[in-house]
């Protein structure tokens, strides 16, 4: 029955080349090195792109959100409803002043935008988006995720310190000690999937998720996890209520508060960056990627289902994470920096081993939904 | 109950070096004159333990305009208009401050009309200003939205200030001698208006903010203000309320028409800055009930028992007044000679420049986020605090 669902799926929705951007690469080898060179180009400048659009999209869906919850109309002047107020702003931040402080640790504090930003920019390269468009699919895809994702806090860390400033040091200790805390918990919650999939590749797990999505198909055990993931996660990137390091009525600005122009809007890109990330591996690892939404037995809705596009699938889920996220900041005040810790090692953590362990006993019983194969 | 207090030169003295390399050393930053919890300008010296706040120090002075000594050149009408320019948020406040104090040294007799129009403004003032307070603890909590919805309120009571005043923050409405309008034909109706939207509004303020868990865990038990130590630092107002001491003068000492309506003082319990915080959202909900209950009963008669232009004769002595802000108590001490215009001495008692020292005794032992959140429970404005 599964397999009839699928195979309608694909001839529905086209039948995929189920090759990723780099194993395109790596077979243009064998013929034409011009080709490879082009493929890696393409890539590169591809998703450069994309994470531009993508942040522009990101920071004005968050302004707009943000003045619909704050009873007002956010931007408005720059185009239609605002949609180039972004720009506007982007071309701003180029012509300002890149000021350096005085006595600061120049090489680092020039660095470190750039490494928030290339941690992101990373971690973006293994998302798939749909069985079309993947760049690199890495058989430990969930490790390397988490891994790098937590090199950024490297480039708010060198931030703060380099910035000869007391309130910066702050904030970044405060996200030093944050991102470490909660990354345990993050990552104790992706295990979850990781035993149910029984693959760590990103493809493999969106794949596993066919006859069901793994937050409601693992009998209770996903939704804890996915729970957990949401609050982690959320801390992780510096999002209210966990946004002490940024601070703003304590510390002025936190980690950023020195700087200035283009390299500031860096650490802010990183940010909206870090949530699509946060949204793109919830919705991979729990809702399914770019799996359309199906239910076992009902022909008729899967194919209706089928015909939505992938993509479009994986950047619902996506953008509703991410409004969850925005909607978290503007209605939650601020949490404290050892409540903080409080709620990650007392509560967070012993709630992600419980469930960890109840995870394995399901999987190694067979039970949990449509066990299939 | 006495706190010690250290000078600034002591503060400022660098810290002793760390006594080995595991030990960690003191350091001291400066919360302000510019920074967003100062609210204007005024300056905080801090030392800081890593996170943990061992000494604040206020470093008031940044927004000094000498006002006091302004007053001593000016006739009594004048002194209403710096009077705006203290406490902004109670604009109405200090202008009947002053003109309380001068009408009771020139033994002016005031109608009813005038003393109830004057006690609605007031109050109006009041939930304007506390409103104001809740958006900006919001803020200072980290909640921007909170912001936003108090000041969406303020606004709506801004026009109805507007219309019969003219003015939206610097009023200079309350005269010695009366107000310097008459209310407008359909004021009634639109306050009336205003009471019936504004108390579902407060309900919405407390499910957005008061029953939030975060904000409970980060206001319920920090910074307990002894009561005490608050009489004997002198704090008025909300924050000494809120220490369980039920000192209004509204209630203790009468004034303007407050006699006439029925209102509760709410009290706190535990003097922490939960409670400083509930009992400016009480004080809200008390507020509309005075206002409405005034409201039917503005008899006629004139709104000014004394032409504008008619020079106040006080004779010679010294003369106090105080009333009931929405911080606190704001006394006025004047000296007169008996032949000039003006006082030849005038000096505020600022409910502010009291509560401002509270900090330095809550503050040590906490986090900094806890600093904010104490500092943002006494609700201060700093152009009174420097006058």
């Amino acid at each position: 029955m599964h397999e009839s669902v699928v195979t309608t799926w694909m001839m529905t929705a086209g039948a995929w080349q189920a090759k990723t951007w780099a194993e395109l690469a790596s077979d243009a080898l064998s013929q034409n090195i011009w080709l490879t060179v082009a493929y890696i180009a393409g890539g590169l400048i591809g998703s450069m792109t994309a994470v531009t659009i993508l942040g522009l999209a990101l920071i004005y869906a968050e302004r707009k959100i943000a003045g619909h919850f704050q009873c007002r109309l956010g931007p408005m002047r720059v185009g239609p409803h605002g949609i180039f107020q972004t720009l506007a702003d982007v071309v701003k931040l180029l012509m300002k002043e890149d000021i350096i402080p005085d006595r600061a640790d120049k090489a680092m504090h020039l660095l470190a935008p750039f490494l928030a930003m290339g941690a992101t920019m990373l971690v973006i390269a293994v998302i798939p988006y749909s069985p079309l468009l993947q760049l690199v699919d890495l058989n430990i895809g969930v490790l390397y995720v988490t891994a790098i994702s937590g090199f950024g806090v490297m480039g708010i860390l060198l931030g703060g310190w380099s910035s000869n400033n007391k309130w910066s040091l702050l904030g970044a200790m405060r996200s030093g000690a944050q991102i470490i805390s909660y990354e345990v918990s993050a990552t104790l919650a992706l295990m979850v999937v990781v035993l149910f999939a029984g693959t760590l590749s990103l493809r493999g797990i969106v794949e596993s998720q066919m006859d069901g999505w793994w937050i409601w198909r693992a009998h209770g055990v996903g939704i804890v996890a996915f729970i957990i993931y949401l609050i982690a996660s959320t801390a992780e990137i510096n999002r209210t209520p966990f946004d002490i390091p940024e601070g703003e009525s304590e510390l002025t600005g936190g980690f950023h508060t020195e700087y200035s122009g283009m390299r500031f809007s860096f650490f802010f890109l990183a940010e909206f960056l870090n949530m699509f990330v946060v949204g793109a591996m919830a919705a991979t690892l729990f809702l399914g990627g770019w799996m359309p939404f199906h239910l076992g037995g009902w022909e008729g809705f899967n194919n209706v289902m089928g015909l939505i596009p992938p993509i479009v699938w994986f950047y619902g889920k996506v953008f509703f994470i991410i409004f969850v996220i925005m909607w978290f900041r503007w209605t939650f005040p601020r949490l404290r920096v050892d409540q903080l810790m409080r709620l990650e090692w007392k509560v967070l953590l012993p709630i992600g081993f419980v469930n960890l362990l109840a995870a394995s006993v399901l999987v190694l019983t067979n039970l949990y939904f449509f066990p299939g194969n | 109950m006495a706190v010690k207090v250290k000078t600034l030169e002591e503060l400022l003295k660098p810290p002793a070096e760390a006594a080995s390399a595991l030990s960690t050393q003191e350091y001291y930053v400066n919360m302000g004159p510019q920074h967003p919890i100062s609210h204007g300008s005024l300056r905080f010296v801090v030392r800081l333990d890593g996170e943990t706040a061992k000494e604040v120090m206020p470093v008031p002075g940044y927004v000094h305009r000498g006002i006091e000594k302004m007053c001593e050149h000016l006739s009594y009408r004048q002194m209403v208009h710096l009077s705006d320019r203290m406490d902004y948020f109670s604009a109405l406040m200090g202008n009947w401050a002053v003109s309380k104090t001068v009408e009771h040294a020139a033994g002016i007799e005031l109608n009813d009309r005038i003393e109830i129009i004057r006690t609605i403004m007031a109050e109006l003032q009041r939930v304007q200003s506390h409103v104001l307070w809740w958006a900006v603890l919001g803020m200072d909590m980290g909640a921007a939205t909170a912001f936003l919805y108090g000041f969406r309120e303020r606004e709506i009571i801004g026009e109805i200030f507007e219309e019969t005043i003219g003015a939206r923050l610097t009023m200079n409405y309350i005269q010695p001698g009366g107000v310097m309008y008459d209310i407008q034909p359909g004021f009634v109706a639109k306050v009336k208006k205003l009471i019936s939207y504004l108390r579902p509004v407060i309900d919405e303020y407390d499910t957005l903010l008061s029953g939030n868990v975060i904000l409970q865990e980060r206001l319920r038990n920090v910074g307990v203000l002894d009561p005490k130590l608050a009489l004997s630092m002198g704090c008025t107002g909300p924050v000494l309320r809120a220490s369980g001491v039920p000192l209004d003068l509204r209630k203790v000492q009468p004034y303007g028409a407050y006699a006439k309506a029925d209102f509760n003082v709410a009290v706190g319990s535990k003097g922490d800055s939960w409670d400083r915080y509930y009992v400016r959202v009480q004080e809200m909900r008390e507020s509309l009930r005075i206002v409405e209950q005034l409201l039917d009963g503005i008899p006629e008669g004139p709104h000014m028992v004394m032409k504008p232009a008619v020079r106040i004769k006080v004779p010679e002595g010294m003369f106090y007044g105080q009333l009931e802000t929405s911080r606190g108590i704001l006394g006025l001490t004047l000296v007169s000679d008996g032949k000039g215009a003006g006082p030849i001495r005038a000096h505020f008692r600022s409910p502010n420049y009291n509560n401002l020292w509270v900090i330095s005794a809550l503050a040590p032992g906490w986090r900094v986020a806890d600093t904010i959140a104490i500092l943002s429970s006494l609700d201060l404005v700093i152009p009174e605090i420097d006058r």
